[in-house]
Order: C-alpha cells, then sequence, then structure tokens
C-alpha cells in the first residue's frame, strides 16, 4: 500500500466513526427531546460538530504537506501559549520575557523544523529561552515573585511551544523504509492519544462512578481512564499497519502514549484549579480553549518522539 | 453615515481578533436602559473594548467619555472620537469653571445616552485601582435612575502597557457586574467606595 492509499483509508475511517457519533447525538437528542439530560446530549453534539471542524483542518494540513503542518503546528502553539499566558499572573517586568517566548522563539523553533536543525531544535527552549527569558525579567529590575514568574514563563514555553513542536519533527525523522511516509506518524499519535480523550469521557459518562482525584478534575473517573487508555490502545494496535511499528509495538506505544495524554491533561487541569477556571479559553464550542483539547498531545508527543527516535532512527 | 458605520464594525472585529476579547455578564445583561458603565484604565483601548462587546443596538446609544486633550486633534482621531465612537469630550487640562466636565456629560444623560467612563481619571500602570475622582457620584445625584455597571478589563493593560512598544497577543476578558444605583443619603466617600469595591470584586484572584 502507497502511503496516499494509507491516507485515504484512515480518513475515510475517520469520516464513517464521525457520520456515525453525529447519528449517535442526533437520536439522543431527539429521544431526550427537553429533558433534563439534554445539557450532556448538547455539549456532545457541539463535541461531535467540533471534531467536523478538526478533522477538517487537520486534514488540510496533511493535503498541504510539510510546510502546512509545521504552519498548523506553529498556529496551535501560538494559541495554546496565547491562552497559557492570558491566565498566568505576570508582570511588567515579563513583557519583554513574553514578547521573546512568542516572536522570537516560537517561530524559530518551528523553523528549525522545517531547516531540519535537530540539534539546536532539541535545546533552544529547555537552554536558550531557560537562560535568556530571566536574564531580560531580571534587566526589568523587578524581584516582585521573580523565581515563580521565571518559572511560568519557561512553563509556559515548554508546555506550548517546545512539547507541541514535536508532532512536526516526526516529519523529519529519518526511518529506514518508511521514507515519505512520516505523516503517518502524525496520524497515529493525534488519533490514538485524541481518541483516548474521547473514549476516557464516554466511559466516565457510562460507568464512571470512582473519581481519580476530585480536587484536581471532578470529570476524571477510574472507569474513564481504564476504559478510554484501553480501547485506545486495541484501536492503536489495529493502526500498525499505517506504522513502522508491529501490531505489539504499536499496542506497547499506544499505552505509554495514553498514559501520558491522561496525566498530560491531569497536570494542566492542576494548574486551572489553581487559576479557579474550568476551561483555557472558549476558541472551540463544547470542548473550551485549544490548550483544553492539546494538553494531552502536549504531554505525549515528546515521548512518542523519542520512541521513534530511539527505536527507529538508525545512528 | 456608511462611512462611520463600516468604520465602527471595522475596529470592533479588529478588537476582538486581536485581543480575543470574550464579554461575561455575570449577575447582569445587556439590556436598552440607560446606564453608565464604569471600568479599570489601563490603556487607551478600554472604551473600545466596552463599546465593542455592546450588542449594536446598545452600542449606538452608549457614548464614551474621553480626553479631549489626546483625542481632539484634526484628522483620524477627531473623525474616529467625534463621528464614529460619538465621544464625550472632556476637557482635563483646565480646571475653570467653564470647562467643567461634568456639563457635557450630564448633557449626554440627559438626552437620553449611556456613558462609558473611567473614574479613576487617568491610565493605571499598577495593580488594583486607584482612587475614583468624585464625578461620579455628581452624576449620579443629578440622575438617580441611571444605573451604574461596573465592567473589569482583564489583560488589555497588560497587552499594552504605558510605554511599551510591542503588544503581547493576550485573551482579554470584560466582566460586567451587577447594576449599582446611588441609596438615598448615601455621602460621596461612602459611595465611591462601594463602587470601587464592585469593580474590584469582579477581579480574577491574583497571585
Amino acid at each position: 500500500m502507497t502511503a496516499t492509499q494509507q491516507m485515504t483509508y484512515l480518513f475515510s475511517g475517520i469520516f464513517g466513526l464521525l457520520v456515525v457519533a453525529t447519528t449517535i447525538g442526533a437520536t439522543l437528542k431527539l429521544r431526550a427531546g427537553g429533558a433534563a439530560d439534554s445539557a450532556t446530549i448538547d455539549n456532545l453534539n457541539a463535541r461531535i460538530k467540533a471534531w467536523w471542524l478538526i478533522v477538517a483542518f487537520v486534514g488540510l494540513a496533511f493535503l498541504l504537506g510539510k510546510t502546512g503542518m509545521i504552519l498548523l503546528f506553529a498556529f496551535i502553539s501560538f494559541t495554546c501559549l496565547r491562552e497559557f499566558v492570558s491566565l498566568t499572573y505576570t508582570r511588567r517586568g515579563d513583557h519583554h520575557a513574553l514578547a521573546l517566548g512568542f516572536f522570537v522563539f516560537l517561530p524559530l523553533q518551528y523553523y528549525l523544523i522545517h531547516v531540519e536543525w535537530y540539534g539546536l531544535f532539541s535545546i533552544l527552549i529547555p537552554v536558550y529561552a531557560f537562560l535568556f527569558m530571566p536574564i531580560f525579567e531580571a534587566l526589568a529590575a523587578d524581584t516582585t515573585r521573580f523565581l515563580e514568574r521565571a518559572a511560568k514563563v519557561q512553563w509556559a514555553l515548554m508546555i506550548c511551544v517546545y512539547c507541541i513542536s514535536h508532532v512536526p519533527a516526526l516529519l523529519v525523522l529519518p526511518i529506514t523504509g518508511f521514507e515519505g511516509r512520516n505523516a503517518l506518524l502524525i496520524a497515529f499519535l493525534v488519533l490514538v492519544v485524541q481518541l483516548s480523550d474521547v473514549f476516557q469521557y464516554v466511559w466516565g459518562k457510562l460507568l464512571g462512578k470512582h473519581k481519580v482525584s476530585p480536587n484536581i478534575s471532578p470529570s476524571k473517573t477510574i472507569e474513564g481512564l481504564v476504559g478510554g487508555v484501553a480501547t485506545s490502545t486495541l484501536i492503536g494496535a489495529g493502526l500498525w499497519w499505517i506504522t513502522p511499528f508491529s501490531p505489539l509495538q504499536a499496542a506497547a506505544i499506544a499505552l505509554a502514549i495514553n498514559l501520558m495524554g491522561f496525566f498530560g491533561g491531569f497536570v494542566l487541569s492542576a494548574i486551572k484549579r489553581d487559576r479557579g477556571v474550568k476551561d483555557w479559553g472558549s476558541l472551540i464550542e463544547g470542548h473550551g480553549g485549544m490548550l483544553d483539547r492539546l494538553d494531552s498531545i502536549s504531554f505525549s508527543a515528546p515521548i512518542f518522539f523519542h520512541i521513534v527516535r530511539y527505536w527507529w532512527v538508525p545512528d | 453615515m456608511w462611512l462611520e458605520k463600516l468604520t465602527a464594525s471595522l475596529i470592533c472585529g479588529l478588537a476582538e481578533l486581536l485581543t480575543g476579547a470574550r464579554a461575561i455578564w455575570r449577575d447582569n445583561q445587556p439590556q436598552a436602559r440607560q446606564r453608565i458603565y464604569f471600568g479599570n484604565h489601563t490603556s487607551h483601548g478600554d472604551f473600545v473594548l466596552i463599546w465593542s462587546a455592546l450588542p449594536p443596538a446598545l452600542r449606538a446609544r452608549t457614548r464614551p467619555v474621553a480626553g479631549a486633550d489626546y483625542w481632539d486633534k484634526p484628522g483620524l482621531r477627531s473623525f474616529l472620537i467625534k463621528r464614529v465612537f460619538r465621544g464625550v469630550l472632556i476637557d482635563r487640562t483646565h480646571g475653570d469653571k467653564q470647562h467643567n466636565p461634568l456639563l457635557v456629560m450630564q448633557e449626554a444623560l440627559a438626552a437620553g445616552d449611556s456613558l462609558i467612563l473611567f473614574p479613576e481619571g487617568t491610565r493605571n500602570m499598577g495593580e488594583g485601582l486607584l482612587r475614583f475622582r468624585s464625578g461620579i457620584f455628581h452624576l449620579a445625584e443629578t440622575f438617580p435612575d441611571v444605573e451604574l455597571v461596573p465592567v473589569w478589563l482583564e489583560n488589555l493593560g497588560r497587552a499594552m502597557p504605558k510605554g511599551i512598544l510591542i503588544p503581547l497577543p493576550l485573551l482579554c476578558t470584560l466582566t460586567f457586574g451587577a447594576p449599582l444605583k446611588r441609596h438615598a443619603g448615601e455621602t460621596r466617600e461612602a459611595f465611591l467606595e462601594r463602587l470601587r469595591a464592585a469593580l474590584l470584586q469582579l477581579a480574577p484572584p491574583q497571585h
């Protein structure tokens, strides 16, 4: 099978899945009428509607190739960083450091993927941003909560730019025998992790009883977690044919990224609770902000990238 | 007329695009009543955001109060403030009776329009709120039926603080609080303090 054929099958599958989901949503809505449960159903339908949009955008990026994919994720990073910083307490003294993050480090990080300079890509934010942003903050001579502010700015850039940039970076990994098919790795990662979120939500709504941690997230349940991770690990195994992995390897990798994805949502929920908000933003109806959708990808992408790079890229 | 309308919708669209501005009506709804919207003042764009956040029908009857020293310059600024926003221009430089800023605001209220004003009087560079000027008290005294609506603007001052060239693309929110009125016999100090507390209460926790 060629890469184009695999991609066609994959997107047809997703299309079919969305048609099924939309039908179920519409049927539930019809049956519920004005019943008390319809808030949940409305939210479900809003989410499904948003999924159509997300799939359309991602599909377009696949068609546009490497540059389109890099631009899409640069835009996603920008939106996430915007949401993150908007909710984080900073002071006037952080202004230049933040401007540096938005207008220098973010575009540079994605440019480095474009020119395939892996060495600098992997240290730009952990080394250069880590050192230069606090220099600019110290130059502003405001010592109030200095360490806390420096840490927040670095965290924002790590989560929203560095971690997320590992998704399009999958395109430039040289895997023997898999040339020209790297976009399928992105499809595998995004699909498995997002479906894990979806199935955690579905299993949680159907069977959820025991909360994982009510302090952090009132909606995450142990039943949802186990059901969601198991379901999408099986789906990941079933998608082995679009990857360089064997079915068993695909299952193990899917399990790893699903668990990382779960903890991504968990950690970012802790930040949201601390800030007293439910969502990062209001960009996507039914989903909240961009970062509400990307939290799991942010934590799983670097791990997925390094698993593939360590075991599948020859030295 | 069409030029003013077009400019207005362009400015509102641009403001929303750049700031992602989101209006939250807390214990309040946009209503076709005569009101004074009062907000925290952190940037020149403040009144534009409040004005944009109102439904078009209310916007047409709501006039921002602005300093003539900044806005009454021939050319674009004057066109924007006079024709597009229909601003109430007040003189902040002369202190004499002839230039009493209250008179023009009272005229606008008497004509049935709503106002947007910033009782701190000047842009605040720090956090929290400055002391309120007494103008709003006199307006509430003369027009007891006009509702006073607090509007907290979050992040606009952080996105483009006074004296900084590169703005940050932060998301701004506007929180509209419950309408207030002056209690009978309430002193100026007590009234201003109550307004200030009501506005501050809409601010998100700072830490």
